[in-house]
């Protein structure tokens, strides 16, 4: 495990509540919550280390991490950009014009998915279905979701985005 | 007018903290349910014959009464916040807006179930609703409904939130267990139930948001009194999530009389189709319900109308009707393609597969692979009926239901639009640039009424 690798003082308290929240030797339940915590504290996505590190956290095996954090789509296994666009394109959402959203994002940022900017800005990722079909098409950026996108509106966020003016959290 | 229950005062400003709640009588449905008896609450649920709201209708009374009760081992409620279908967003409706509604029937259920610690599990996307569900868990528990010693019971009760990490299947119970449990969100094989052995292998009830939301009136009127709400076993009320080719997309609160051409057409929910265009199929109850051409939609084969309702909808079984589900109704109009719809549903059974069974990893791939060619003008008739084949082969087949989701939409998309199906094999440049709206199609669609 490397050294310099350790939760704010603020975030390891917050761990240690997160554990309290279940049985004695039940910590493993806490994997997914402190995945979420070490993702957002380690620049966005879950190298090797930090995985390790989790585990030593939970006193549980590296494995049982990597075989978890692999498993669901929220966390991110390569470096992403700083805004990493999720926007949702099934069934309602590409009823609504989702793949129209797309397209747009693809060209105007020059990246396919799942690729990140060469200024490190963004990544653009498609997502099924985010419980949004009401509301769209949408993306979520961050903890947050936009919906009833538009061209105009989403040349918006992202003008918003590069003066560091959209909320992640 | 419908009645409403759970959405009755959704439209009162800071209805979501605990004060204006209190205001408007809640937490008394809690206040009675804690001077009743576990067993006299079981008895009110099953008299309000409230089915699941989840999408498998599974009557919540009986569910109830199969938890297992071996001395000193404790229970556990989970609540289901996983919703992930497409074409479902009421969950998270009432738990950004009335989180109250939730937490009070968590403490009601948990009373009722004996469960000292209870948890949600909520899809890691909602990632803003767990700040507002802890908000209100502090707020309750502030005023003496949550925590040690609840209004002097001697009852105690912990509730807490998990966020998942983004997986379809997690709503699938088992698998919602393995995940709350710190792993892979693989099914588990049934039995043993987690009635029987459930979380950390204890005795657990996992439900719905609504359902356990539903719980506060069927204690706040009788079990009696919701049971005449609606009709026949579809009592009380139901919230349906709204959206595709709608004027008004949202959140309705239904009471299950009225029909589904109402539904659609009328002022009160969906206001019509935009633009004056021509209803063409629907999605009742989340994309793995069976999609229905609009002329079955609105009338059973019988030529009654067809009525927003469990027994209703499933008039005719698979072949002329479809499914309540978790009441995500998803509407197309005549500009829409079939088969571009139901190859982005197969798009994301194979995205969410857990890949643990091999019909469902292998041929949910394979049913997108084929729908992607069919719709790109590259497809041959006999992919047809290969896509047909498969998706038989993978229903029934698998350990969980996902299998049965990714299987039924492509089966229904088949039986009712193969016309279409046809028209993307035989005119392949046309299919890229047009698309097949309403052309041949089999029955005339009835004008609204409404």
């Amino acid at each position: 495990m490397s050294e310099t690798i350790a939760f704010k003082p603020e975030s390891l308290a917050q761990v240690h509540k997160i554990i309290a929240r279940y049985p004695e030797g039940r910590q493993k339940s806490a994997l997914l919550p402190v995945l979420h915590l070490a993702q957002k504290e380690f620049g966005g996505w879950l190298d090797v280390p930090v995985m390790d590190y989790v585990a030593g956290l939970l006193d549980i095996q590296p494995i049982e991490v990597y075989e978890v954090a692999t498993f669901y789509t929220m966390f991110n296994m390569k470096p992403v950009g700083k805004y990493v666009l999720e926007v949702c394109r099934t069934g309602p959402c590409m009823v609504c014009g989702s793949e129209k959203i797309l397209n747009h994002i693809r060209t105007k940022l020059n990246i396919k998915d799942g690729e990140t900017t060469e200024d490190g800005m963004f990544t653009l990722k498609p997502a099924e279905c985010l419980g949004a079909c009401g509301y769209a098409p949408m993306m979520q950026l961050g903890k947050f979701y936009h919906e009833n996108l538009t061209i105009e509106k989403v040349d918006e966020i992202l003008d918003l985005c590069r003066q560091g003016q959209v909320a992640l959290d | 007018m419908s009645k409403k229950l759970l959405l009755k005062d959704a439209h009162i400003e800071g209805i979501r903290y605990f004060e204006t709640y209190r205001k408007q009588g809640g937490y008394t449905a809690a206040e009675k349910a804690l001077k009743m008896t576990p067993d006299e609450i079981l008895e009110e649920v099953k008299a309000s014959g409230l089915r699941g709201r989840g999408g498998a209708g599974f009557p919540t009374g009986m569910k109830w009464s199969f938890l297992a009760k071996p001395e000193g081992v404790p229970r556990h409620l989970v609540v289901n916040a996983d919703e992930s279908e497409p074409g479902t967003f009421k969950d998270r409706y009432l738990m950004e807006f009335l989180p109250h509604v939730l937490i009070e029937g968590m403490l009601i259920s948990s009373f009722c179930l004996g469960s000292n610690v209870s948890y949600i599990y909520i899809r890691g996307e909602y990632s803003w609703i767990p700040d507002i569900l802890e908000e209100a868990i502090e707020e309750a528990k502030a005023a003496g409904f949550l925590g040690k010693n609840i209004l002097g019971t001697g009852f105690d009760c912990e509730i807490y939130v998990q966020r998942g990490g983004g997986a379809y299947i997690c709503g699938e119970e088992t698998a919602l267990l393995e995940s709350l449990e710190g792993k892979r969100g693989n099914p588990r094989l049934k039995p043993p139930f987690p009635a029987v052995k459930g979380l950390w292998e204890r005795p657990t009830v996992v439900n719905n948001v609504e359902s356990i939301a539903a719980v506060v009136p069927i204690i706040d009127i009788g079990g009696a009194e919701y049971a005449k709400i609606g009709v026949g076993r579809s009592t009380g009320t139901k919230l349906i999530s709204a959206c595709g080719n709608i004027n008004k997309p949202g959140v309705y609160e239904i009471d299950m009389t009225i029909t589904v051409e109402e539904f659609i057409y009328s002022d009160e929910y969906c206001g019509g189709i935009p633009n004056g265009k021509r209803l063409k199929a629907c999605i009742p109850g989340g994309s793995s319900v069976p999609i229905v051409p609009a002329n079955l939609l609105l009338k059973t084969v019988n030529g009654e109308p067809r009525y927003m309702n469990y027994e209703s909808l499933a008039d005719g079984g698979f072949a002329t009707g479809t499914m309540m589900g978790s009441g995500g109704f998803i509407v197309l109009d005549e500009d829409q393609c079939v088969v571009e719809h139901t190859m982005t549903l197969a798009r994301f059974y194979n995205h969410e597969s857990c890949g643990q069974c091999t019909p469902c990893r292998e041929g949910t791939g394979w049913m997108y692979k084929i729908l992607k060619k069919i719709e790109n003008g590259q497809g041959k008739m006999e992919d047809i009926d290969l896509l047909w084949d498969i998706q038989r082969k993978i229903e029934g087949n698998t350990i969980c239901p996902l299998g049965d989701a990714a299987a039924w939409p492509v089966a229904a998309a088949i039986r009712h639009f193969r016309d279409e199906f046809e028209w993307h094999v035989k005119k392949p440049e046309l299919c890229l640039t047009q698309n097949y709206g309403l052309a041949n199609y089999a029955d005339p669609i009835p004008a609204p009424s409404v």
